[in-house]
Protein backbone atom coordinates (compact mmCIF):
# COMPACT_ATOMS: atom_id res chain seq x y z
CA UNK A 1 0.00 0.00 0.00
CA UNK A 2 1.26 3.48 -0.87
CA UNK A 3 1.46 5.76 2.34
CA UNK A 4 2.85 9.24 0.77
CA UNK A 5 2.28 9.71 -2.65
CA UNK A 6 4.22 13.11 -4.13
CA UNK A 7 2.75 13.96 -7.26
CA UNK A 8 4.11 17.09 -9.67
CA UNK A 9 5.70 19.19 -6.54
CA UNK A 10 7.31 22.21 -7.13
CA UNK A 11 8.88 24.44 -5.06
CA UNK A 12 11.12 26.65 -4.22
CA UNK A 13 12.12 30.18 -2.02
CA UNK A 14 10.97 33.55 -3.24
CA UNK A 15 10.51 33.76 -6.93
CA UNK A 16 13.47 31.06 -7.53
CA UNK A 17 11.62 27.52 -8.31
CA UNK A 18 14.21 25.02 -7.29
CA UNK A 19 11.84 21.29 -7.85
CA UNK A 20 10.35 21.23 -11.19
CA UNK A 21 7.22 18.49 -11.13
CA UNK A 22 9.13 16.22 -8.53
CA UNK A 23 6.69 12.68 -8.16
CA UNK A 24 7.16 10.36 -5.86
CA UNK A 25 6.04 7.16 -3.89
CA UNK A 26 6.41 5.48 -1.02
CA UNK A 27 5.01 2.46 -0.08
CA UNK A 28 4.42 0.90 3.63
CA UNK A 29 7.76 -1.08 5.21
CA UNK A 30 9.76 0.36 2.47
CA UNK A 31 13.62 2.21 2.35
CA UNK A 32 13.13 4.98 -0.25
CA UNK A 33 16.84 6.76 -1.08
CA UNK A 34 16.90 9.80 -3.08
CA UNK A 35 20.29 10.52 -4.33
CA UNK A 36 21.73 13.34 -6.01
CA UNK A 37 24.32 16.29 -6.61
CA UNK A 38 24.59 18.96 -3.65
CA UNK A 39 22.43 21.50 -4.46
CA UNK A 40 19.95 19.12 -6.85
CA UNK A 41 17.30 20.11 -4.37
CA UNK A 42 16.87 16.79 -2.10
CA UNK A 43 16.55 18.89 1.37
CA UNK A 44 14.08 21.23 -0.23
CA UNK A 45 12.13 18.12 -1.44
CA UNK A 46 12.11 16.62 2.12
CA UNK A 47 11.14 20.94 3.84
CA UNK A 48 8.22 21.10 0.43
CA UNK A 49 6.75 17.34 1.65
CA UNK A 50 6.88 18.04 5.01
CA UNK A 51 4.96 21.24 4.28
CA UNK A 52 7.83 23.60 5.36
CA UNK A 53 7.74 25.58 2.25
CA UNK A 54 4.94 27.42 -0.10
CA UNK A 55 4.34 24.28 -2.95
CA UNK A 56 2.24 23.54 -5.65
CA UNK A 57 1.26 19.87 -6.55
CA UNK A 58 -0.12 16.76 -4.58
CA UNK A 59 1.05 15.70 -1.63
CA UNK A 60 -1.27 12.85 0.18
CA UNK A 61 -0.15 10.20 3.32
CA UNK A 62 -2.76 7.46 3.76
CA UNK A 63 -4.60 8.65 0.89
CA UNK A 64 -5.05 11.92 2.77
CA UNK A 65 -4.40 15.13 1.27
CA UNK A 66 -1.19 16.56 3.07
CA UNK A 67 -1.19 19.74 5.83
CA UNK A 68 1.18 21.42 7.16
CA UNK A 69 4.04 20.48 9.25
CA UNK A 70 1.60 20.35 11.79
CA UNK A 71 -0.63 18.40 10.35
CA UNK A 72 2.00 15.68 8.96
CA UNK A 73 3.60 15.52 13.04
CA UNK A 74 0.14 14.47 13.90
CA UNK A 75 -0.31 11.92 11.46
CA UNK A 76 3.02 10.08 11.90
CA UNK A 77 5.43 11.67 9.16
CA UNK A 78 8.37 13.01 10.68
CA UNK A 79 11.65 14.75 9.57
CA UNK A 80 14.94 15.01 10.72
CA UNK A 81 16.14 17.58 9.07
CA UNK A 82 19.86 18.43 7.35
CA UNK A 83 20.42 20.64 10.67
CA UNK A 84 19.24 18.64 13.40
CA UNK A 85 17.61 21.47 15.03
CA UNK A 86 18.26 20.01 18.10
CA UNK A 87 16.69 22.48 20.63
CA UNK A 88 21.01 22.81 22.12
CA UNK A 89 19.98 24.74 25.48
CA UNK A 90 17.68 21.91 26.82
CA UNK A 91 18.96 18.49 28.36
CA UNK A 92 18.86 15.50 26.39
CA UNK A 93 15.89 14.29 28.28
CA UNK A 94 14.23 17.13 27.34
CA UNK A 95 15.01 17.01 23.65
CA UNK A 96 13.41 13.43 23.65
CA UNK A 97 10.36 14.51 25.71
CA UNK A 98 9.37 16.92 23.21
CA UNK A 99 9.82 14.46 20.09
CA UNK A 100 6.96 12.98 21.67
CA UNK A 101 5.23 16.62 22.24
CA UNK A 102 2.38 16.45 19.33
CA UNK A 103 1.47 12.53 20.67
CA UNK A 104 1.41 14.21 23.91
CA UNK A 105 -1.34 16.98 22.92
CA UNK A 106 -3.45 14.09 21.60
CA UNK A 107 -3.43 12.42 24.82
CA UNK A 108 -0.50 10.00 24.81
CA UNK A 109 0.98 9.42 28.42
CA UNK A 110 3.36 6.84 27.60
CA UNK A 111 6.77 8.88 27.29
CA UNK A 112 8.99 7.35 29.70
CA UNK A 113 8.42 3.94 27.88
CA UNK A 114 9.27 5.40 24.47
CA UNK A 115 12.24 6.79 26.22
CA UNK A 116 13.47 3.72 27.77
CA UNK A 117 13.28 2.50 24.07
CA UNK A 118 15.00 4.87 22.70
CA UNK A 119 17.95 4.64 25.69
CA UNK A 120 17.74 0.67 24.50
CA UNK A 121 18.60 1.32 20.87
CA UNK A 122 21.31 4.66 21.83
CA UNK A 123 22.78 3.78 25.17
CA UNK A 124 25.18 6.75 24.92
CA UNK A 125 22.34 9.13 25.25
CA UNK A 126 21.48 7.26 28.31
CA UNK A 127 24.65 8.46 29.92
CA UNK A 128 23.56 11.64 28.68
CA UNK A 129 20.40 12.51 29.29
CA UNK A 130 21.05 15.18 31.95
CA UNK A 131 23.67 17.12 29.58
CA UNK A 132 22.47 19.70 27.60
CA UNK A 133 21.76 18.76 23.36
CA UNK A 134 24.82 22.01 22.66
CA UNK A 135 27.56 19.89 24.44
CA UNK A 136 26.90 16.92 22.29
CA UNK A 137 29.51 15.70 19.30
CA UNK A 138 28.73 15.19 16.34
CA UNK A 139 27.48 11.54 16.42
CA UNK A 140 25.56 11.76 19.52
CA UNK A 141 23.85 14.70 17.71
CA UNK A 142 22.34 12.92 14.86
CA UNK A 143 21.75 9.57 17.32
CA UNK A 144 19.46 12.57 19.22
CA UNK A 145 17.89 13.64 16.15
CA UNK A 146 17.19 9.97 15.05
CA UNK A 147 15.32 9.62 18.76
CA UNK A 148 13.46 12.68 19.16
CA UNK A 149 11.92 11.49 15.91
CA UNK A 150 11.36 7.96 16.94
CA UNK A 151 9.40 9.24 20.29
CA UNK A 152 6.87 10.53 18.37
CA UNK A 153 6.29 7.17 16.96
CA UNK A 154 6.60 8.08 13.18
CA UNK A 155 4.99 5.86 10.47
CA UNK A 156 6.80 7.34 7.72
CA UNK A 157 10.67 9.25 8.48
CA UNK A 158 12.01 11.13 6.78
CA UNK A 159 15.76 11.40 7.05
CA UNK A 160 17.85 14.05 5.78
CA UNK A 161 21.44 12.83 5.09
CA UNK A 162 21.63 10.92 8.81
CA UNK A 163 25.45 10.16 7.86
CA UNK A 164 26.41 13.77 7.05
CA UNK A 165 29.84 14.46 8.74
CA UNK A 166 30.32 11.50 10.85
CA UNK A 167 33.07 9.05 11.07
CA UNK A 168 32.52 5.05 8.96
CA UNK A 169 31.69 3.70 12.50
CA UNK A 170 28.89 5.96 13.46
CA UNK A 171 27.53 5.81 9.82
CA UNK A 172 27.44 2.14 10.18
CA UNK A 173 25.61 2.29 13.78
CA UNK A 174 23.20 4.85 12.19
CA UNK A 175 22.22 2.47 8.89
CA UNK A 176 21.96 -0.42 11.34
CA UNK A 177 19.37 1.77 13.50
CA UNK A 178 17.14 2.74 10.21
CA UNK A 179 17.26 -1.37 9.17
CA UNK A 180 15.94 -2.15 12.60
CA UNK A 181 13.33 0.44 12.29
CA UNK A 182 12.32 -0.93 9.16
CA UNK A 183 12.01 -4.31 10.35
CA UNK A 184 9.92 -2.16 13.60
CA UNK A 185 7.33 -1.11 10.37
CA UNK A 186 8.86 2.68 9.84
CA UNK A 187 8.41 3.20 6.20
CA UNK A 188 11.75 5.81 5.66
CA UNK A 189 12.35 8.06 3.10
CA UNK A 190 15.93 8.94 2.89
CA UNK A 191 18.50 11.86 1.21
CA UNK A 192 21.83 10.28 1.25
CA UNK A 193 25.45 11.56 0.13
CA UNK A 194 26.81 8.32 0.81
CA UNK A 195 24.69 6.76 -2.73
CA UNK A 196 26.85 3.40 -2.56
CA UNK A 197 25.20 2.90 1.85
CA UNK A 198 21.53 4.26 0.65
CA UNK A 199 21.28 2.21 -2.62
CA UNK A 200 22.50 -1.09 -0.72
CA UNK A 201 19.86 -0.67 2.34
CA UNK A 202 16.70 0.93 0.17
CA UNK A 203 14.19 -1.09 -1.92
CA UNK A 204 13.99 1.93 -3.98
CA UNK A 205 15.69 4.71 -5.79
CA UNK A 206 15.07 8.12 -7.42
CA UNK A 207 17.71 10.40 -8.65
CA UNK A 208 17.16 13.76 -8.56
CA UNK A 209 19.25 16.12 -10.68
CA UNK A 210 18.42 20.05 -11.18
CA UNK A 211 14.88 19.40 -9.16
CA UNK A 212 14.10 16.90 -11.78
CA UNK A 213 13.71 12.93 -11.42
CA UNK A 214 16.54 11.94 -13.57
CA UNK A 215 15.80 8.43 -12.89
CA UNK A 216 14.41 6.07 -10.69
CA UNK A 217 13.65 2.14 -10.06
CA UNK A 218 14.76 -0.73 -7.69
CA UNK A 219 17.53 -0.18 -6.03
CA UNK A 220 19.09 -3.58 -7.12
CA UNK A 221 18.58 -2.06 -10.96
CA UNK A 222 19.95 1.33 -10.45
CA UNK A 223 22.92 0.39 -8.96
CA UNK A 224 24.08 -1.47 -11.94
CA UNK A 225 23.42 1.71 -14.01
CA UNK A 226 26.03 3.19 -15.42
CA UNK A 227 25.18 6.52 -15.06
CA UNK A 228 24.52 5.99 -11.68
CA UNK A 229 27.90 3.68 -10.95
CA UNK A 230 29.99 6.76 -12.75
CA UNK A 231 28.50 9.64 -11.18
CA UNK A 232 27.30 8.38 -7.97
CA UNK A 233 29.14 5.06 -6.48
CA UNK A 234 32.17 6.63 -7.74
CA UNK A 235 33.67 4.06 -9.62
CA UNK A 236 34.00 2.51 -13.60
CA UNK A 237 32.43 -0.46 -14.39
CA UNK A 238 35.26 -2.58 -15.79
CA UNK A 239 33.91 -5.04 -18.09
CA UNK B 1 22.58 60.44 55.58
CA UNK B 2 21.41 58.10 58.38
CA UNK B 3 20.76 54.14 57.96
CA UNK B 4 17.13 54.42 58.41
CA UNK B 5 16.82 56.79 55.06
CA UNK B 6 19.43 54.07 53.34
CA UNK B 7 17.34 51.13 54.11
CA UNK B 8 14.16 52.95 53.61
CA UNK B 9 15.07 53.99 50.28
CA UNK B 10 16.84 50.37 49.97
CA UNK B 11 13.32 48.88 50.12
CA UNK B 12 11.45 51.06 47.73
CA UNK B 13 14.23 50.53 45.19
CA UNK B 14 13.52 46.54 45.51
CA UNK B 15 9.74 46.94 45.44
CA UNK B 16 9.89 48.89 42.51
CA UNK B 17 13.17 46.65 40.94
CA UNK B 18 10.22 43.61 41.70
CA UNK B 19 8.22 45.42 39.19
CA UNK B 20 10.60 45.80 36.62
CA UNK B 21 11.59 42.23 37.19
CA UNK B 22 8.52 41.14 36.56
CA UNK B 23 8.51 43.27 32.96
CA UNK B 24 11.66 42.09 31.97
CA UNK B 25 10.29 38.25 32.82
CA UNK B 26 7.89 38.93 30.50
CA UNK B 27 9.92 40.87 27.37
CA UNK B 28 12.28 37.89 27.87
CA UNK B 29 9.70 35.74 26.87
CA UNK B 30 8.11 37.38 24.35
CA UNK B 31 11.13 38.33 22.41
CA UNK B 32 12.90 34.89 23.10
CA UNK B 33 9.89 32.96 21.00
CA UNK B 34 8.85 35.74 18.39
CA UNK B 35 12.18 38.20 18.27
CA UNK B 36 10.18 41.15 18.53
CA UNK B 37 10.43 43.44 21.55
CA UNK B 38 7.03 44.47 23.27
CA UNK B 39 7.59 48.01 23.77
CA UNK B 40 3.81 48.36 24.13
CA UNK B 41 3.94 46.19 27.24
CA UNK B 42 4.78 49.20 29.23
CA UNK B 43 1.33 50.81 27.81
CA UNK B 44 -0.75 47.61 28.78
CA UNK B 45 0.75 48.58 32.38
CA UNK B 46 -1.13 51.62 31.96
CA UNK B 47 -4.11 49.91 30.58
CA UNK B 48 -4.13 47.96 33.80
CA UNK B 49 -3.99 50.74 36.11
CA UNK B 50 -6.35 52.91 34.51
CA UNK B 51 -9.00 49.78 34.12
CA UNK B 52 -9.06 49.08 37.72
CA UNK B 53 -9.47 52.63 38.99
CA UNK B 54 -12.27 53.30 36.17
CA UNK B 55 -14.09 50.51 37.71
CA UNK B 56 -13.66 51.54 41.77
CA UNK B 57 -15.05 55.02 39.87
CA UNK B 58 -17.68 52.71 38.73
CA UNK B 59 -16.83 53.94 35.31
CA UNK B 60 -16.66 51.39 32.47
CA UNK B 61 -13.18 51.24 31.34
CA UNK B 62 -12.89 51.55 27.69
CA UNK B 63 -10.23 48.56 27.35
CA UNK B 64 -13.20 46.21 27.38
CA UNK B 65 -14.47 47.96 24.09
CA UNK B 66 -10.96 47.69 22.55
CA UNK B 67 -10.98 44.10 23.39
CA UNK B 68 -14.16 43.47 21.79
CA UNK B 69 -13.59 45.12 18.75
CA UNK B 70 -10.34 42.87 18.75
CA UNK B 71 -12.06 39.74 19.57
CA UNK B 72 -14.89 40.68 16.99
CA UNK B 73 -11.97 41.35 14.32
CA UNK B 74 -10.73 38.30 14.67
CA UNK B 75 -13.99 35.94 14.83
CA UNK B 76 -15.00 37.31 11.80
CA UNK B 77 -11.82 36.06 9.89
CA UNK B 78 -11.70 32.61 11.52
CA UNK B 79 -15.27 32.01 10.45
CA UNK B 80 -14.31 33.81 7.21
CA UNK B 81 -11.50 30.75 6.98
CA UNK B 82 -14.05 28.46 8.06
CA UNK B 83 -12.52 27.84 12.18
CA UNK B 84 -16.05 27.52 13.70
CA UNK B 85 -14.49 26.71 17.30
CA UNK B 86 -12.96 30.06 17.15
CA UNK B 87 -16.62 31.04 18.90
CA UNK B 88 -15.31 29.98 22.03
CA UNK B 89 -11.92 32.60 22.60
CA UNK B 90 -12.93 35.36 20.60
CA UNK B 91 -17.00 35.23 21.49
CA UNK B 92 -17.94 33.92 24.29
CA UNK B 93 -14.83 34.71 26.49
CA UNK B 94 -14.94 38.29 26.06
CA UNK B 95 -18.56 38.16 26.41
CA UNK B 96 -18.59 36.69 29.50
CA UNK B 97 -15.73 38.96 30.49
CA UNK B 98 -17.84 41.93 29.30
CA UNK B 99 -21.01 41.60 31.04
CA UNK B 100 -18.61 40.66 34.25
CA UNK B 101 -17.47 44.11 34.14
CA UNK B 102 -20.50 45.96 33.16
CA UNK B 103 -21.92 44.20 36.51
CA UNK B 104 -18.77 44.94 38.09
CA UNK B 105 -18.68 48.37 37.23
CA UNK B 106 -22.61 48.89 38.03
CA UNK B 107 -22.66 47.68 41.28
CA UNK B 108 -19.62 48.12 42.62
CA UNK B 109 -17.84 44.95 43.09
CA UNK B 110 -15.18 44.23 45.79
CA UNK B 111 -12.12 45.67 44.36
CA UNK B 112 -10.64 42.46 44.41
CA UNK B 113 -13.07 41.34 41.91
CA UNK B 114 -12.54 44.16 39.79
CA UNK B 115 -8.70 43.48 40.28
CA UNK B 116 -9.17 40.01 38.52
CA UNK B 117 -11.04 41.67 35.73
CA UNK B 118 -8.63 44.06 34.99
CA UNK B 119 -5.99 41.22 34.58
CA UNK B 120 -8.11 39.72 32.59
CA UNK B 121 -8.99 42.13 29.66
CA UNK B 122 -5.41 43.31 29.79
CA UNK B 123 -4.36 40.07 29.87
CA UNK B 124 -5.99 38.96 26.33
CA UNK B 125 -4.80 42.24 24.91
CA UNK B 126 -1.64 41.17 24.63
CA UNK B 127 -2.30 37.41 22.43
CA UNK B 128 -4.81 40.02 20.07
CA UNK B 129 -1.99 42.29 19.67
CA UNK B 130 0.37 39.62 18.24
CA UNK B 131 -2.31 38.48 16.08
CA UNK B 132 -2.75 42.04 14.44
CA UNK B 133 0.08 43.81 14.65
CA UNK B 134 3.25 41.01 14.76
CA UNK B 135 1.75 37.86 12.85
CA UNK B 136 0.89 39.28 9.58
CA UNK B 137 4.58 40.00 8.70
CA UNK B 138 5.39 36.79 9.25
CA UNK B 139 9.60 35.61 9.90
CA UNK B 140 10.46 39.41 10.01
CA UNK B 141 13.69 40.83 11.04
CA UNK B 142 14.05 41.96 14.56
CA UNK B 143 14.67 45.45 13.48
CA UNK B 144 11.05 45.45 11.54
CA UNK B 145 9.40 43.90 14.25
CA UNK B 146 10.71 46.48 16.39
CA UNK B 147 9.52 49.56 14.22
CA UNK B 148 5.91 47.75 14.38
CA UNK B 149 6.26 47.76 18.37
CA UNK B 150 6.87 51.46 18.34
CA UNK B 151 3.86 51.82 16.21
CA UNK B 152 1.47 50.01 18.46
CA UNK B 153 2.88 51.74 21.41
CA UNK B 154 1.71 55.56 19.65
CA UNK B 155 -1.56 53.81 18.75
CA UNK B 156 -1.69 52.55 22.27
CA UNK B 157 -1.42 55.92 24.46
CA UNK B 158 -3.56 56.88 21.42
CA UNK B 159 -6.19 54.73 23.04
CA UNK B 160 -5.16 55.13 26.68
CA UNK B 161 -5.60 58.86 26.41
CA UNK B 162 -9.61 58.42 24.49
CA UNK B 163 -10.66 55.76 27.13
CA UNK B 164 -9.17 57.45 30.73
CA UNK B 165 -8.35 60.97 29.95
CA UNK B 166 -4.90 62.34 30.80
CA UNK B 167 -5.61 62.43 34.46
CA UNK B 168 -3.02 60.50 36.53
CA UNK B 169 -4.53 57.89 39.01
CA UNK B 170 -3.74 56.04 41.73
CA UNK B 171 -5.94 52.97 43.58
CA UNK B 172 -6.21 51.96 47.00
CA UNK B 173 -3.75 50.76 48.97
CA UNK B 174 -3.87 46.97 49.64
CA UNK B 175 -2.88 47.44 53.05
CA UNK B 176 -1.90 49.26 55.34
CA UNK B 177 -0.27 46.98 57.66
CA UNK B 178 3.58 47.56 58.32
CA UNK B 179 6.04 45.40 60.38
CA UNK B 180 9.02 45.70 61.97
CA UNK B 181 11.59 44.06 61.71
CA UNK B 182 14.45 44.53 63.68
CA UNK B 183 14.61 48.48 63.29
CA UNK B 184 13.49 48.21 59.80
CA UNK B 185 10.35 48.99 58.75
CA UNK B 186 8.59 46.64 56.42
CA UNK B 187 5.24 47.86 54.96
CA UNK B 188 2.92 45.68 53.98
CA UNK B 189 2.93 46.93 50.57
CA UNK B 190 6.05 46.14 49.83
CA UNK B 191 5.95 42.99 51.54
CA UNK B 192 3.05 41.95 49.02
CA UNK B 193 4.54 42.93 45.35
CA UNK B 194 7.86 40.96 46.74
CA UNK B 195 5.14 37.69 47.54
CA UNK B 196 3.44 38.83 44.26
CA UNK B 197 6.77 38.62 42.37
CA UNK B 198 8.30 35.75 44.30
CA UNK B 199 4.88 33.75 43.48
CA UNK B 200 4.89 34.12 39.69
CA UNK B 201 8.07 33.76 38.83
CA UNK B 202 8.13 30.38 40.66
CA UNK B 203 4.79 29.64 38.83
CA UNK B 204 7.06 30.24 35.15
CA UNK B 205 9.86 28.50 36.25
CA UNK B 206 7.50 25.50 37.18
CA UNK B 207 5.76 25.58 34.43
CA UNK B 208 9.00 25.93 31.72
CA UNK B 209 10.71 23.14 33.30
CA UNK B 210 8.43 20.92 34.95
CA UNK B 211 5.27 20.41 32.11
CA UNK B 212 5.43 19.31 28.77
CA UNK B 213 4.10 23.01 27.33
CA UNK B 214 6.33 24.87 29.24
CA UNK B 215 9.49 23.35 27.05
CA UNK B 216 7.45 23.29 23.98
CA UNK B 217 7.13 27.17 24.48
CA UNK B 218 11.13 27.56 25.74
CA UNK B 219 11.99 25.10 22.04
CA UNK B 220 10.01 27.69 20.11
CA UNK B 221 12.56 29.80 21.59
CA UNK B 222 15.42 27.28 21.13
CA UNK B 223 15.02 26.37 17.28
CA UNK B 224 12.27 27.96 15.07
CA UNK B 225 12.47 24.96 12.55
CA UNK B 226 12.62 22.15 15.72
CA UNK B 227 9.64 23.61 17.12
CA UNK B 228 7.70 22.97 14.16
CA UNK B 229 9.15 19.66 13.26
CA UNK B 230 7.90 18.54 16.80
CA UNK B 231 4.44 19.40 15.95
CA UNK B 232 4.60 23.33 18.17
CA UNK B 233 2.42 25.57 16.28
CA UNK B 234 4.49 28.60 16.16
CA UNK B 235 1.61 30.89 16.14
CA UNK B 236 0.09 29.23 19.13
CA UNK B 237 3.82 29.83 20.59
CA UNK B 238 3.92 32.88 19.73
CA UNK B 239 0.43 33.69 21.59
CA UNK B 240 1.07 32.58 24.39
CA UNK B 241 4.19 33.98 24.98
CA UNK B 242 2.25 37.60 24.40
CA UNK B 243 0.00 36.53 26.85
CA UNK B 244 2.45 35.66 29.11
CA UNK B 245 4.26 39.08 28.52
CA UNK B 246 0.87 41.35 28.94
CA UNK B 247 -0.33 39.13 32.36
CA UNK B 248 2.97 40.23 33.50
CA UNK B 249 2.37 43.67 32.64
CA UNK B 250 -1.48 43.73 33.83
CA UNK B 251 -0.07 42.38 36.99
CA UNK B 252 2.71 44.94 37.37
CA UNK B 253 0.43 47.91 36.78
CA UNK B 254 -2.01 46.85 39.35
CA UNK B 255 1.14 46.08 41.87
CA UNK B 256 2.41 50.11 40.79
CA UNK B 257 -0.77 51.92 40.88
CA UNK B 258 -1.33 52.15 45.02
CA UNK B 259 2.36 53.28 45.30
CA UNK B 260 2.29 55.43 42.12
CA UNK B 261 0.02 57.55 40.64
CA UNK B 262 -0.14 56.28 36.75
CA UNK B 263 -1.61 58.28 33.68
CA UNK B 264 -2.02 56.85 30.21
CA UNK B 265 1.80 57.65 29.18
CA UNK B 266 3.44 56.77 32.76
CA UNK B 267 3.49 52.72 31.73
CA UNK B 268 5.58 53.20 28.68
CA UNK B 269 8.39 54.87 31.26
CA UNK B 270 7.76 52.16 33.47
CA UNK B 271 8.01 49.42 30.68
CA UNK B 272 11.10 51.05 28.90
CA UNK B 273 13.15 50.32 32.91
CA UNK B 274 11.85 46.73 32.38
CA UNK B 275 13.31 46.70 28.88
CA UNK B 276 17.09 48.63 30.23
CA UNK B 277 16.76 45.03 33.04
CA UNK B 278 16.21 43.17 29.89
CA UNK B 279 19.19 44.55 27.88
CA UNK B 280 21.08 44.07 30.95
CA UNK B 281 20.46 40.37 30.50
CA UNK B 282 21.51 40.63 27.14
CA UNK B 283 17.85 39.63 25.72
CA UNK B 284 18.80 36.19 26.66
CA UNK B 285 19.55 35.37 30.92
CA UNK B 286 16.74 35.89 33.10
CA UNK B 287 18.83 35.90 36.10
CA UNK B 288 20.77 38.54 34.60
CA UNK B 289 17.68 40.18 33.60
CA UNK B 290 16.39 39.88 36.92
CA UNK B 291 19.64 40.97 38.76
CA UNK B 292 19.35 44.23 36.46
CA UNK B 293 15.70 44.93 36.99
CA UNK B 294 16.91 44.93 40.96
CA UNK B 295 19.87 47.29 40.34
CA UNK B 296 17.87 49.65 38.19
CA UNK B 297 14.96 49.97 41.32
CA UNK B 298 17.59 50.84 43.32
CA UNK B 299 19.74 53.11 41.30
CA UNK B 300 16.32 54.61 40.41
CA UNK B 301 15.25 55.17 44.13
CA UNK B 302 18.97 56.28 45.58
CA UNK B 303 19.46 58.81 42.67
CA UNK B 304 15.64 59.96 43.39
CA UNK B 305 16.49 60.85 46.43
CA UNK B 306 19.92 62.58 45.85
CA UNK B 307 19.26 63.68 42.46
CA UNK B 308 15.45 63.65 41.58
CA UNK B 309 15.07 65.40 38.25
CA UNK B 310 18.03 63.25 36.33
CA UNK B 311 16.40 60.23 37.86
CA UNK B 312 15.52 58.97 34.56
CA UNK B 313 18.90 59.91 32.78
CA UNK B 314 20.67 57.93 35.55
CA UNK B 315 18.69 54.95 35.00
CA UNK B 316 18.85 55.45 31.11
CA UNK B 317 22.05 55.88 31.03
CA UNK B 318 22.85 52.46 32.62
CA UNK B 319 22.27 51.13 29.44
CA UNK B 320 25.81 52.78 27.58
CA UNK B 321 28.08 50.74 29.16
CA UNK B 322 25.92 47.62 29.25
CA UNK B 323 25.81 48.23 25.68
CA UNK B 324 29.39 48.32 25.52
CA UNK B 325 30.01 45.33 27.26
CA UNK B 326 27.62 43.59 25.48
CA UNK B 327 29.20 44.80 22.10
CA UNK B 328 32.13 43.41 23.61
CA UNK B 329 31.92 40.13 24.38
CA UNK B 330 28.85 38.82 22.16
CA UNK B 331 28.66 40.32 18.73
CA UNK B 332 25.18 41.32 17.07
CA UNK B 333 22.28 39.97 18.47
CA UNK B 334 20.88 39.16 15.34
CA UNK B 335 23.55 37.02 13.72
CA UNK B 336 22.72 34.55 17.51
CA UNK B 337 19.11 34.76 16.18
N1 LIG C 1 16.63 29.16 2.09
C1 LIG C 1 16.95 29.23 0.78
N2 LIG C 1 16.76 30.36 0.10
C2 LIG C 1 17.05 30.44 -1.22
N3 LIG C 1 17.56 29.45 -1.93
C3 LIG C 1 17.79 28.28 -1.30
C4 LIG C 1 17.49 28.11 0.08
N4 LIG C 1 17.82 26.86 0.43
C5 LIG C 1 18.30 26.27 -0.69
N5 LIG C 1 18.28 27.12 -1.72
C6 LIG C 1 18.70 26.81 -3.10
O1 LIG C 1 17.95 25.72 -3.57
C7 LIG C 1 18.75 24.85 -4.32
C8 LIG C 1 18.59 23.43 -3.76
O2 LIG C 1 19.07 23.39 -2.43
P1 LIG C 1 18.91 22.12 -1.51
O3 LIG C 1 19.39 22.49 -0.17
O4 LIG C 1 17.55 21.60 -1.63
O5 LIG C 1 19.93 21.12 -2.21
P2 LIG C 1 20.40 19.69 -1.72
O6 LIG C 1 20.13 18.77 -2.84
O7 LIG C 1 19.82 19.36 -0.42
O8 LIG C 1 21.97 19.91 -1.59
P3 LIG C 1 23.01 19.26 -0.54
O9 LIG C 1 23.36 17.94 -1.09
O10 LIG C 1 24.15 20.20 -0.58
O11 LIG C 1 22.35 19.20 0.78
C9 LIG C 1 20.17 25.37 -4.22
O12 LIG C 1 20.48 26.01 -5.43
C10 LIG C 1 20.14 26.36 -3.11
O13 LIG C 1 21.00 27.43 -3.35
MG1 LIG D 1 20.54 18.98 1.45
Amino acid sequence: MTLLSVENLSAGYGKAEVLHGVSLSVAERQIVAIVGPNGAGKTTLMHATMGLLPRTGLVSFMDRSAGDAGWMVRHGVVLVPETRALFTDMSVEENLQLGAFARYRQGARDLPESMAEVFEIFPRLAERRRQSAGTLSGGERQMLALGRALMGKPKLLLLDEPSLGLAPKIVADIFRVIGTMRDRGISILLVEQNARAALQMADYGYVLEMGRVALHGSCAILAEDDRVIETYLGRKRHA
Amino acid sequence: MDNAILLALLQDGLTTGAIYLLLAVGLLIAFSVTRAIFIPQGDLVSFAALTLASMIGRHIPGTIWLLDSLCAAALALSLARGRLNAVIPYGLAPAVLTIATLAATRYGAPTAVSAVLSLGIVTALGPLLYRFAYEPLGEASVLALLIVSMALHFVLIGIALYCFGAEGVSTPALTDASFDIGSVTVSGQSLFVGLVCLAMVGALRWFSVRTLYGKALRAAASDRLGARLIGVDHVLSGRTAFALASFAAAVSGLLIAPITPLSYDTGFEIGLKGFVAAVIGGLASYPLAAAGALIVGTIESFSGFWASEYRNIIVFSLLIPVLIWLSLTRGNPEDRA
